[in-house]
């Protein structure tokens, strides 16, 4: 079955979506990602959506439903990338993704993890 | 012998006077704009209509322009008609081009039909509606080319009224001025969200200085903005509130929820230059003598 692979780096884990989301893909990347974060005790995820450029309001209540759960096993996500036309079409939707944090590109979204990691051990 | 055939005949047979007589009714009347139009291309445009008239009445009659006969002829006013449009003619000025062919027209039919009174009556009646039609066609194509004129103006007018401008490093304004309405806003905000990938600016300030009035529609264009941008993973701030456009917001009851807001640009570039970690100052005066 295809699946969307989860790339550990040190504390983080990072999420790249670089195929067509459909509906089943999107529930096994819930799955995937919520035991991955368990298991390695991640700290935080870096959600890549960069190569989407359609999304639904499907795929928009996954994005956020993702960082909930991530938060709930004590772990920040970070979503990165997002396409100008996406975030429209988010936000014509209603799906404005309140709580979840943003960032423009990976590097950006990376540095943005570390600042709050070190904020929340102090 | 049939009306068609008879109005091809005369056509043909006085190709030349015709011409000349149509070119003189035109020229006299003061609806010919000198000014705009060379009497050398106005010569050469009559000329090449009543050849092509002539070839359309004799192919397919006087009764049915929608014809395939009379494509030419339509493809050769719709020519006429943009670039009359384009060259500031009126519609009136445009249409006699065609209705001043009648006048010639009538008085070629008259000297050929002098004996029969009721033949002259009909043949009269068919050039009529065949010009009248015409005419209107003018009038309509020549608005079809005003309209994509005006078409034109306002995609250029929008396009033009967004400007992006970037003011430092990962900080990039946008100045609205004018009215925000549903069309705009969406331009509005793909224009920055493009700038936003293209320069990867991590804040954007709206400068609603220009904007003259905010109503609850205005206001809920600026918000979606905002989160959209956030979505992108810039942070928003909008500036430019003016004491009036404050108290509106209050009294219509408009949640700004958690957006930054500064009265001034000035404001907004502090904030956000705070924020990016840059810092301005002024040059101490002894550095500057020394250097």
């Amino acid at each position: 079955m295809e699946r969307i692979p989860i790339l550990k780096m040190g504390q983080f884990l990072l999420v790249t979506i670089q195929v067509d989301m459909h509906d089943q893909l999107a529930i096994t990347l819930q799955d995937d990602l919520t035991n991955r974060i368990a298991n390695e005790r991640s700290r935080g995820v870096l959600l890549d959506i960069s190569a989407l450029d359609v999304v639904d309001s499907f795929i928009g209540r996954m994005i956020a439903n993702i960082s909930s759960m991530a938060r709930v096993l004590d772990a920040q996500t970070v979503v990165v990338g997002m396409q100008p036309a996406v975030a429209i079409t988010l936000v014509e939707l209603g799906l404005p993704l309140e709580g979840v944090h943003t960032a423009l590109n990976v590097e950006k979204g990376m540095a943005l993890l570390r600042r709050q990691l070190a904020a929340g051990a102090t | 012998m049939k009306s068609s055939t008879r109005l091809a005949g005369v056509i043909k047979n006085h190709e030349k006077e015709l011409l000349v007589d149509w070119i003189k009714e035109q020229l006299a009347a003061n609806t010919l704009r000198g000014d705009l139009l060379k009497e050398s291309e106005l010569r050469e445009q009559s000329r090449a209509f009543l050849a092509a008239v002539q070839g359309a009445v004799q192919k397919g009659g006087t009764e049915d322009i929608a014809g395939p006969a009379w494509a030419d002829v339509k493809q050769l006013l719709a020519e006429i008609s943009r670039a009359r449009a384009l060259a500031g003619f009126s519609p009136s000025e445009t249409a006699t081009f065609v209705l001043s062919l009648k006048q010639p027209l009538f008085s070629r039919m008259t000297a050929e039909l002098k004996s029969n009174a009721a033949e002259l009556g009909e043949e009269l009646w068919s050039i009529t509606l065949l010009l009248d039609k015409l005419g209107l066609l003018t009038v309509e194509l020549y608005l079809k080319s005003r309209e994509s004129v005006i078409e034109r103006q306002q995609t250029e007018l929008l396009e033009l009224s967004t400007p992006v401008v970037e003011l430092w490093d990962d900080i990039v304004a946008l100045p609205l001025v004018g009215t925000l309405d549903s069309n705009r806003t969406q331009i509005v905000m793909e224009t920055l969200l493009q700038k936003i990938v293209q320069t990867g600016a991590s804040i954007a300030i709206i400068d609603i200085t220009g904007v003259p009035t905010v109503d609850t529609l205005v206001a809920q264009h600026l918000l979606k903005t905002v989160a959209a941008t956030r979505l992108m993973g810039a942070d928003c701030i909008i500036s430019g509130i003016r004491p009036q456009i404050a108290q509106t917001i209050v009294h219509l009851g408009v949640n700004l929820g958690e957006v930054t807001t500064k009265a001034s640009l000035a404001d907004a570039f502090q904030v956000a230059l705070k924020r990016t970690g840059a810092t301005i100052g002024k040059a101490k005066p002894e550095a500057a003598e020394s250097a």
